[in-house]
């Protein structure tokens, strides 16, 4: 999923100060997993703008909440028509894709950016998610027993570890484990440490010139045609 | 034919000596200047650091072509970390214009740790895949596989770090390294000699010269903080006692003492090829270590 972290309050007040009807605007899929917008986020940024305002002495803004099922689908961004009606501007909880797709569905409405949208990544413990992955094209988890070296390792180097590993911990963050040193293990365990030992050449970025875009081949079984 | 004055060291049966001198933080060159001309002819080549961890500084590329304009011999170290792969060839092709043939191949350490942590890290390549690149320049095509007009020739290293606190995959680079085509390999700082005889075992059945890396530490403090700060390094508790046991002041003397001594050991016991020595900020001492290693006209 993808992950994301509410933007301080300070920075959305400022965002929506020209403005006066906001509508706060959360997303039921992702969003809500990571504890960054969903329904309950949104009713708790509600308050906390509420209270700030009314700390600050100003009437400023009237505000509105709504949450969609997914801001990034088309399916249901046509609910947003009759909720938009009497509004300024949105105030998007959704990553940076729901914001686009808000923005891209509504022309003639400012949408604001209310989390920052930060990686990909799964729900290591309750309130802690980590990046797991960079959606580099070529996923190489086969050679690397499942675990990412491009973006588990801070260099996402591809031949083994770099000089800087100690305690099995990354020379960039002794809070981290180092990549390269946890695909030594599982390798190992897996008794595939051939794969490691193998040469791997420097990355293709050409799958990543940005925007990317994958069309589905109507018609073809999943997996066909991909040679 | 050889490559380099150093290359062809290499292919003798001499104990080798290499240094290093740090670039400054500023365009008066005046004290690396100084250090290349009194370092130049005591060594067989001084190796000109790359932004040594992640500290923005004067290029390699710039002190290489001091060492070169002073009649020294030049190891280029170049790293990973801030050139994509269009940069790091056209530099390699600088490099070999201006007679500049050892390269130091490494990934580079991570932004993080340096003085720009908010800069964008690199790393198109890896330190395998720099070697690898080099061969390739040197076979008549760039990366794109487009064909050189004249084509440049290296001699390449990279390092080992035989002291690593958990060695199996440090080796298996090391294996990879040696098959991409290094020459010789600087290892990370040594402080325990029994680690270097465990590695050379190892090590010894590649066609490598090694260079054992000497890092000449000033005091315990400096030991502590190079333990807690530089990426890999690991000091023993039996050389921060010893430093720890002088009075205070006399803690370089003591460090110099101790770098003598290792280097006379592995020498002696014939345990690598040679020495590379890492003075870091004490470039000036490096004579002293020589003398007191009885390694003065290496
Ligand atoms: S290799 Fe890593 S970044 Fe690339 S697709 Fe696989 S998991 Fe994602
Ligand atoms: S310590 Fe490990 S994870 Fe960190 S940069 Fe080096 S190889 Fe990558």
């Amino acid at each position: 999923m993808i992950v994301a972290e509410q933007k301080p309050l300070e920075e959305i007040r400022r965002m929506i100060a020209p403005y006066q009807r906001v509508l706060i605007l959360g997303c039921g899929t992702c969003m809500t997993v990571c504890d960054a917008g969903g329904e309950l986020e949104v009713s708790f940024l509600h308050n906390a703008l509420q209270l700030a305002q009314a700390r600050s002495g100003d009437v400023a803004h009237t505000f509105y909440e709504h949450t969609l099922k997914r801001q990034c689908d088309p399916e249901f961004l046509g609910l947003l028509d009759e909720k938009t009606a009497d509004v300024d501007v949105i105030l998007s909880l959704g990553c940076g894709i729901g914001v686009q797709a808000v923005a891209e569905r509504l022309p003639d409405m400012p949408v604001l950016p209310g989390v920052n949208t930060s990686f990909m990544g799964m729900t290591k413990e309750s309130g802690v998610w980590d990046e797991r992955c960079a959606a580099c094209g070529d996923c190489r988890l086969e050679d690397t027993a499942g675990i990412c070296p491009i973006t588990r390792c801070t260099k996402g180097i591809l031949n083994g570890p770099c000089a800087g590993p100690k305690k099995g911990k990354c020379e960039a963050n002794k809070d981290m484990d180092c990549a390269w040193i946890l695909i030594y293990q599982r390798l190992e365990r897996l008794q595939q440490l051939d794969k490691m030992r193998r040469y791997y050449p420097p990355r293709n970025y050409r799958p990543i010139p940005r925007p990317r875009r994958i069309t589905s081949k109507a018609g073809t079984m999943a997996g066909e045609g991909n040679g | 034919m050889a490559n380099s004055i150093f290359e062809e060291k290499l292919g003798s049966n001499d104990f080798i000596v290499t240094t290093e001198v740090g670039p400054p933080k500023s365009v008066d060159v005046s004290e690396m200047v100084h250090h290349i001309e009194l370092l130049k002819d005591k060594v067989d080549a001084i190796n000109i650091t790359d932004h040594q961890s992640s500290v923005m500084r004067f290029p390699s590329i710039g002190g290489c072509l001091v060492v070169k304009e002073l009649g020294g011999e030049p190891i280029l170290q170049m790293t990973c970390r801030d050139r994509n792969r269009l940069a790091l060839e056209a530099e390699l092709l600088l490099a070999y214009s201006r007679g500049i043939t050892n390269v130091l191949c490494l990934t580079g350490d991570s932004v993080d740790v340096g003085d720009h942590k908010e800069a964008k890290p690199v790393f198109d390549l890896d330190s395998v895949q720099l070697l690898k690149m080099i061969r390739t320049l040197e076979s008549g095509t760039d990366m794109g596989g487009n064909e050189l007009k004249a084509v440049p020739h290296f001699c390449i290293g990279a390092t080992v770090h035989p002291e690593a606190d958990f060695i199996e995959p440090q080796l298996i680079k090391f294996d990879k390294k040696v098959a991409a085509g290094a020459q010789f390999m600087q290892t990370q700082g040594i402080f325990d000699l029994a680690s270097l005889r465990r590695f050379m075992q190892y090590a010894s059945q590649f066609k490598i010269k090694i260079l054992a890396g000497i890092i000449v530490l000033s005091s315990a403090g400096m030991a502590r903080y190079m333990n807690n700060n530089v990426p890999g390094i690991i000091v023993s508790q039996a050389i921060i006692d010893e430093l720890a046991a002088v009075e205070k002041g006399k803690g370089l003397q003591k460090g110099i003492e101790i770098a003598a001594r290792m280097i006379k050991t592995i020498r002696e016991e014939n345990l690598c090829h040679g020495v590379h020595i890492m003075a870091v900020g004490n470039e000036k001492i490096v004579p002293d270590i020589l003398e007191a290693a009885e390694l003065v006209n290496a």
